[in-house]
């Protein structure tokens, strides 16, 4: 049997099987990202059990402060503007790539990193005035609720800096291969995924809260 | 019945754009400014401020889904597509009735 002809029917019992249409997900790369994917949406369910959490919690501040008090909405807003930029110029990396531009990817990578590590480091800020005002995880119920749900975020952003170290590493190294060019693909995913779960913080938790 | 691709062959698998990212950039910036302006600037309020929040976040997110993460763009059979419309279903089932649930609890409590 040919390569081309790599059927995906291997339920013989379907006698309508269409072996007209071959499926190309055959190689590694294919597997990986998809194998890939479907890890994201189940990371994608942990945050949606954390939203809901929260969106049970948030009015449960136990004569705590309540969102109204606690968040500034021009912070949150220039951390918004930070994750897209870093989500963005990851993206022009993974183009970078596709042109077989090492010092290119090299080069977006690295701002996507100093952008993602602002984040972090803002949001490490804003929860360190928190706790030190006495608002921290222990207070209330809300309180509890929220940080779960950003700090979640905020460790996934983290390990995803860690990883763009490493593969920065690798692509600095190796350079454009077939193995790299896979994990830098399937890195894009991670980061994009990231920057999606922002946008629901920001709008269910940071700009409903003040409301 | 693993077969490998050239790296050339993985570089046309891949969806994305220089367009693609410049147009998902621009309208996320347009979506996530208006959001924050029109809470900061108290322009609409009440229900209708919360649905217009709502619904920029849902576009944005859709936004972000097409033009960053290629949705529904991969080559046929698309399991990612059908994978994330699982997954949204699930969600869905997970976070309304939650909500549903819990909100329901609360309308039973005897008044303290």
């Amino acid at each position: 049997m040919s390569k081309d002809l790599a059927i995906h029917h291997y339920d013989t019992l379907d006698a309508h099987a269409d072996i007209s249409c071959p499926d190309p997900h055959q190689d590694t790369f294919s597997k990986t990202v998809a194998g890939f994917w479907i890890y994201l949406m189940t990371d994608c369910l942990l945050f949606g059990t954390l939203f809901a959490t929260y969106a049970v919690l948030h009015n449960e501040t136990f004569g705590g402060p309540s969102s109204h008090e606690l968040f500034t909405l021009s912070y949150a807003f220039i951390e918004t503007m930070i994750l897209l930029f870093s989500s963005v110029t990851s993206g022009l990396g993974i183009l970078a790539a596709l042109r077989n531009e090492k010092n290119q990817v090299v080069a977006w990578f690295s701002l996507a990193f100093v952008l993602g590590a602002s984040f972090v480091a803002m949001e490490l800020f804003e929860f360190s005035n928190m706790v030190q005002e006495g608002h921290s995880w222990r207070r209330s119920a809300f309180l509890s609720s929220f940080f779960t749900l950003v700090g979640t975020h905020g460790l996934h952003v983290s390990t995803g800096l860690l990883w763009m170290m490493v593969l920065m590493a690798q692509i600095f190294w190796q350079g454009i291969t077939t193995i790299t060019f896979r994990r830098i693909v399937v890195f894009g995913l991670f980061w994009h995924f990231l920057d999606v779960v922002w946008i629901f913080i920001f709008t269910f938790v940071y700009l409903l809260g003040v409301i | 019945m693993s077969t490998d691709l050239s790296l050339e062959e993985m570089q046309k698998r891949w969806h994305g754009t220089f367009k693609a990212y410049l147009i998902g950039f621009i309208l996320c910036t347009l979506l996530t400014a208006a959001s924050f302006s029109l809470v900061m600037a108290k322009i609409l309020s009440g229900r209708l401020l919360i649905y217009t929040i709502i619904s920029f976040g849902i576009v944005q997110a859709v936004v972000q889904l097409l033009c960053f993460l290629h949705i529904g763009q991969e080559a046929k059979p698309r399991w990612e597509t059908l994978v994330f419309c699982c997954t949204l279903l699930v969600l869905l089932i997970v976070i309304i009735g939650s909500l549903w649930i819990m909100h329901d609890l609360n309308d039973r409590m005897m008044e303290m």
